[in-house]
């Protein structure tokens, strides 16, 4: 059950997309977006929906694997939604029951809402489905080294980040393990009101933490081990380089944003 | 028949990318009171087919009969099935959480619903099974060796008092005298207790002592069954599939 959690995951293969230097892919992650901000129109957003199943295409990782790590952001959709449809005042009301009242208008905002937030969500975790988290982490380093002069830790950022990304399927797999562990046990995680719920978690929170702890403690020493210092004079064995494809993506990029402005 | 398996498949992740059959068409048969070894290594199937035997995963296909019932059949209640079939996963002191040991045994059968008394009784049935004595009761589980933890979780365990328990390589880790320790007691358990005990493991030599009746699973098919001496006649399979080597070879 607990496995089923597609945001953030690597989706193996190999493709054009996959192929991709990973900083080209995250700059192309941030035009998208900015590009999808940018639209206001149903036309508009037709234009960024085409693009991404483009790029899903070339991906070759499956569209029904992509939508389910929607699932997941359920609750926050619908919430979105419905909070832009029963509380916008202005324009023509259709509906209206005490201080709730449906306009017109608020439809549309919350229809917009709803498709803006879906594709947001489906296009960055195209990101990190076609991208291993190394790749992801050296991708970020390397477009944030420039700012080391101003005082960005990029080094240390970067390190974070693929330690904890490392950590989150080994922290899932624990708390599966914990949790059959404590259904052996008889507990329950199913029933109950929200404070029963809420007690319920503590005998998977308590030896989650301990082990996470100690996985920490492990690791660092492990790295000590092994030299570390940071970032300072490393080398790296795997080179970023810009080959080819990125220019074709970049154009395509730019040319995608340009359409995003005129529509 | 204590526990009854029947043509039990499992497939993770079916239908994706990454599926897995983890077993195929297994059938198993344990009575009351046996003490059946389980042998297999790492990806064998093992660790799945444990969480078969309580209802933690639904097979695929096929059956699985406790104490003569469908435990995925119709009106049963997990709970219970869970309560007759005691599990004990790897390393199972990770799963230790209360501020004192009693707490941690008690906690299982405070999941029952039973008395304070009755909690009380199982605690102490569970600690003194495993050779705990009351002085460990007010202790915090987390300053005790790795062994004593490993017996403060078992015996929570115990305390559901099932009359079936499964162990998942219980003596990982431990030290020999340990090792040896924990063996000797689970065949007290088992003859002074009736326990009906499944215990699975990697290492042949380890468990063919103890046990009445070994099974091999291999890449999740059920490849030989008999009493110990009857699957060591297998030698030179069991060799090729690396279950076993000649003391000679080692040295």
């Amino acid at each position: 059950m607990i496995r089923n959690i597609t945001i953030g995951q690597y989706y193996p293969t190999s493709s054009s997309v996959h192929e991709l230097d990973p900083r080209t892919k995250i700059l192309i992650t941030f035009i998208y977006i900015f590009g999808l901000f940018f639209v206001n129109s149903f036309i508009g957003y037709t234009f960024v929906a085409l693009s991404f199943f483009g790029a899903v295409k070339l991906s070759k990782v499956p569209l029904k694997f992509i939508l389910r790590g929607l699932k997941s952001i359920m609750f926050i959709l619908l919430f979105t939604v419905a909070l832009n449809m029963f509380f916008t005042r202005t324009g023509n009301t259709l509906f209206a029951i005490g201080f709730i009242s449906i306009t017109d208008e608020g439809l549309m905002i919350a229809a917009k809402m709803g498709i803006r937030l879906i594709l947001l969500i489906v296009g960055s975790s195209l990101l990190t489905l076609t991208t291993s988290p190394i790749e992801l982490t050296d991708g970020i380093e390397s477009l944030l080294n420039p700012f080391t002069k101003i005082g960005v830790p990029a080094h240390e950022i970067a390190m974070m980040m693929s330690i904890s990304l490392r950590f989150i399927p080994i922290l899932l797999e624990e708390t599966d393990k914990i949790m059959k562990a404590q259904m052996a046990r008889g507990a329950d995680f199913e029933s109950g009101n929200i404070i029963q719920r809420a007690k319920a978690m503590i005998p998977i929170m308590v030896p989650l933490f301990i082990s996470a702890f100690r996985r920490a403690e492990e690791l660092a020493m492990a790295m000590e081990a092994r030299c570390y210092r940071g970032g300072n004079g490393r080398t790296r064995m795997n080179k970023l380089c810009y080959k080819k494809k990125d220019g074709y993506a970049f154009v395509i990029a730019t040319v995608f944003i340009i359409v995003c402005i005129l529509l | 028949m204590a526990i009854k398996i029947e043509h039990l498949t499992h497939i993770y992740n079916e239908g994706m990318p990454f599926e897995k059959k983890a077993l195929d068409d297994i059938n198993i048969d344990v009575a009351k009171g046996e003490f059946i070894g389980i042998i297999g290594h790492t990806g064998s199937g093992k660790s799945t087919l444990i969480q078969m035997f309580n209802g933690l995963l639904k097979p695929t296909s096929g059956n699985v009969i406790i104490n003569g019932r469908d435990i995925h059949g119709n009106g049963v209640n997990k709970k219970e099935v869970r309560q007759q079939v005691g599990l004990v996963f790897q390393y199972p002191e990770y799963q230790l959480f209360e501020m004192t040991v009693y707490e941690d045994v008690a906690f299982g059968p405070k999941n029952l619903g039973l008395s304070e008394e009755e909690i009380k009784a199982r605690v102490e049935y569970g600690c003194k099974a495993v050779g705990l004595d009351e002085s460990y009761y007010a202790k915090s589980p987390f300053e005790l060796s790795g062994g004593q933890k490993r017996r403060v979780a078992i015996a929570g365990v115990l305390a559901m008092n099932p009359n079936i328990l499964i162990l998942d390589e219980p003596t990982a880790g431990l030290d020999p005298k340990g090792r040896n320790e924990l063996f000797v007691q689970l065949k007290k358990m088992h003859e002074e207790l009736g326990l009906t005990i499944v215990l699975i493991s990697h290492s042949m030599e380890d468990v063919a002592r103890y046990v009445d009746r070994l099974l091999v699973l291999y890449k999740g098919k059920k490849a030989y069954e008999g009493t110990p001496r009857e699957v060591f006649a297998h030698g030179i399979e069991l060799e090729k599939i690396g279950l076993l080597c000649h003391r000679l070879d080692i040295l």
